[in-house]
């Protein structure tokens, strides 16, 4: 049942996946992105991170694609400003490194397994869960997580300076 | 239970068709799209070793990696529109004002 679910998803977040990259409309392509953050969002629950789970559709699918979307109808772009994508050479270059670096991702996964602990069959029902990564980000990882907080007033202010009328 | 390599595999072709999207592409937005795809695709493979291994330390990495993805975001979305306002173009080809 659970493999079922899984291979169900996976196959549904590769197609969403490739086909972000061959729309040629940016709002299709944002689209079908959104698609497949909620199919990762499914596995995350297979995985046991609901907590994960509900901040990858509130923050990704949510509030990073909105922003997405805000900036692709700002730009307004027409039919033929969408430029020129026929160059063949970059295509074949990139499809050859592209599948290289798959296939060597997956030597590394096959050859790379062997010698692991045995999984935990059953865990906590608590864990990944707004308790256990709040109990953790709040005392082990306080640092980073004031750090962060900087990190985005900073990207705020990035952000607004960039987009300022006149730069 | 789904074994850990069948996730790390799912995620090594995630992480292929944004680097594929990031070579072939010139639109400045799709290739941006493709660098949430790569991130995701990492994001995944955490979260199914903080599975694997029954520890929340990935997780909480996850959450770390999303806030830096958002700020990330914002501020490449603002360079776009930079860009876009002194170019006109939302090409990648235009983007040579510091070639040299």
């Amino acid at each position: 049942m659970e493999l079922a679910i899984f291979l169900i998803t996976a196959i549904v977040l590769v197609i969403t996946a490739i086909l972000v990259v061959v729309q040629r409309n940016p709002v299709a392509s944002a689209m079908f992105l959104i698609a497949a953050l909620c199919a990762q969002a499914i596995l995350y629950l297979l995985l046991q991170a609901s907590f994960l789970a509900v901040i990858q559709i509130i923050v990704y699918a949510g509030a990073i694609m909105v922003l997405f979307l805000f900036v692709i109808m700002l730009l307004n772009l027409k039919k033929d400003e969408f430029g020129p994508e026929k160059r063949r050479a970059q295509r074949f270059f990139g499809i050859l490194f592209a599948v290289l670096l798959f296939v060597e991702i997956g030597a590394l996964v096959k050859l790379s397994l062997t010698g692991l602990p045995q999984a935990y069959k059953s865990l906590d029902p608590e864990f990944g869960g707004a308790h256990a990564v709040g109990q953790l980000l709040f005392t082990d990882y306080l640092f980073p997580f004031e750090v962060t907080s900087v990190l985005l007033l900073v990207a705020i202010v990035g952000a607004i300076v960039m987009a300022k009328r006149k730069l | 239970m789904v074994p850990l390599s069948y996730y790390l595999i799912l995620s090594g072709l995630i992480f292929s068709v944004g680097v594929l999207g990031f070579l072939t592409r010139r639109n400045i937005l799709i290739i941006f799209m493709c660098i949430e795809l790569m991130l995701n695709a990492v994001n995944l493979s955490l979260v199914a070793f903080a599975r694997e291994f029954g520890l929340m330390q990935g997780q909480v990495f996850v959450f770390l990696v999303m806030t830096v993805a958002a700020a990330e975001a914002a501020v490449g979305l603002a360079i776009i529109i930079a860009f876009f306002r002194n170019k006109k173009s939302a090409n990648v080809d235009d983007l040579n004002l510091m070639k040299w």
